[in-house]
């Protein structure tokens, strides 16, 4: 069947069996390997995308399914290639990854939340991630990660700081 | 773990689903899938065509409709969980639906998959034992009326003909008063498999006595249970009375034992469920103060 998608913001069709689930859509038919394939059942989380937004786990819908949706993968996360955006930027730092299996599914998942809720709790991010299993870090730094990504986030939406630097001059 | 060839249909009304389903025995409706592709996977299922049901405008909403709140049944279960209509007319189930599932399988599993896959741990089908909810299927031109707890006949199986698709879940609305819920599941990581849950909503009278309580217990047997709470009725609910029911209410429940869960487990787990969720719902009708719930007066 010939399916209309949209991903990371490019227009692609595709020739599929209904049976091809979106996972193996995107990484065989669109060559995105980051999404990736870990138990294709619907219970690890490796290989979440957004759907308009929301995280969805591309092994538990088909490809022809996901027509008129805007999907998100992992590569569509950085403003541009080689750079990393925010929450990729902390994961580093935070050492919220080990093997990085889970982490783009970890990423996505973050996203989400944190276009939703720019101040969450601990208890927001266990509940956001609570899909996504992670079998090196024990989430402790994943959850770090992630509220680091959040202060810079809401950093980044602050007032900007030169009026109060100019105050600063005055005095 | 790769499905097995089937073609895929994806009909633009409840009637044009019907006429797959009686024209192919072995379609399948698939609604957010979150059971089912798994099942696909796994070669459990082997159907002929799927039957793509999760855009189907008229199977989408959750609406007022006299004293019930209507949940069309291709509803995504995250559109419930921030239902405004759900969380002030079906407190119950808004207690229940944080309990779904995970965040990444809220956004495609919905309301009447959850019911029609009838997995005796799920949370919504529990609430919907417990409210003495309505199932309403359509078959051809027919349409059946079920209650909930005659929909539920074993685990992943109930009284709908392969024919039919469920339409709309019809919820009877809160009672007016103190009204008080409770919800309780114990599962090995949140938002898992319940090994059991249970359910409680009830109104207290001016003095503090129980004039209606309703109680239901999932996971603990093939299908999710109502108990009968006549007993506690009339009373002050005081916690020994209530642990008391809770045990003697166990104690008639044929309770299944698996890997995770032995049936000794899932009978104490159950009583011990049971009796928080009342405690939970009695001390929520306590915080509404004495001059009544907010549809009072």
């Amino acid at each position: 069947m010939s399916v209309e998608l949209k991903v990371n913001g490019r227009a692609v069709t595709v020739d599929v069996e209904p049976r091809t689930t979106l996972l193996d859509c995107v990484r065989d038919e669109l060559g995105l390997k980051g999404t990736h394939a870990g138990c294709e059942h619907g219970v690890c989380g490796a290989c979440t995308v957004l759907l308009d937004g929301q995280p969805t786990r591309s092994c538990l819908m088909f490809a022809v399914q996901a027509d008129g949706y805007e999907i998100t993968t992992i590569e569509g996360v950085a403003p541009q290639a080689g750079e990393l955006d925010v929450i990729q930027d902390a994961f580093c730092e935070a050492h919220g990854l080990q093997c990085g299996f889970c982490t783009s599914g970890m990423i996505l998942a973050a996203r989400s939340l944190l276009e939703r809720e720019a101040s969450p709790t601990v208890e927001d991010i266990r509940e956001a991630i609570s899909g996504n299993i992670c079998r090196c870090t024990g989430y402790g730094q994943i959850i770090e990660a992630i509220q680091l990504a959040a202060e810079r986030m809401r950093g980044q939406n602050a007032p900007a700081s030169p009026s109060l630097s100019r105050t600063e001059a005055v005095r | 773990m790769k499905p097995a060839s089937f073609r895929y249909v994806r009909p633009n009304s409840v009637a044009e689903v019907c006429e797959v389903l009686a024209a192919e025995p072995d379609a399948r409706i698939i609604a957010g899938g979150q059971t089912l592709t798994p099942m696909l996977a796994m070669r459990l299922a082997r159907p002929s065509v799927l039957v793509d049901i999760h855009r189907i405008g008229e199977l989408i909403g959750i609406s007022r409709v006299d004293g019930a709140v209507v949940i069309r049944s291709a509803t995504r279960q995250v559109d419930a969980l921030h239902s405004a209509i759900i969380d002030e007319d079906l407190p119950l189930l808004a207690k229940a639906l944080p309990w779904v599932g995970h965040p990444p399988t809220r956004t495609r599993g919905t309301v009447g998959g959850s019911i029609a896959n009838a997995d005796p741990s799920a949370e919504i089908g529990l609430v919907a034992v417990t409210l003495d909810a309505e199932i309403v299927l359509a078959d051809g031109e027919d349409e059946e009326v079920v209650l909930a707890e005659d929909f539920f006949i074993g685990p992943m199986l109930t009284v709908a003909s392969p024919s039919a698709c469920l339409t709309e879940v019809r919820f009877p609305r809160r009672p007016d008063g103190r009204l008080g819920v409770g919800f309780q599941e114990i599962s090995s990581r949140k938002s898992d498999f319940a090994f059991a849950s249970a359910a409680a909503q009830l109104v207290l009278d001016a003095d503090g006595a129980c004039s209606e309580l309703r109680v239901g217990v999932g996971g603990v047997g093939d299908v999710p249970l109502k108990l009968d709470a006549e007993a506690l009725c009339g009373t002050r609910l005081a916690d020994a009375e209530i642990r008391d029911f809770a045990v003697a209410a166990m104690a008639d429940v044929e309770t299944v034992g698996d890997l995770h869960a032995s049936e000794a487990y899932r009978r104490r787990a159950g009583a011990a469920l049971i009796a928080k969720a009342i405690i939970e719902a009695r001390q929520g009708a306590l915080n509404t103060g004495s001059s009544g719930g907010r549809n009072v007066g």
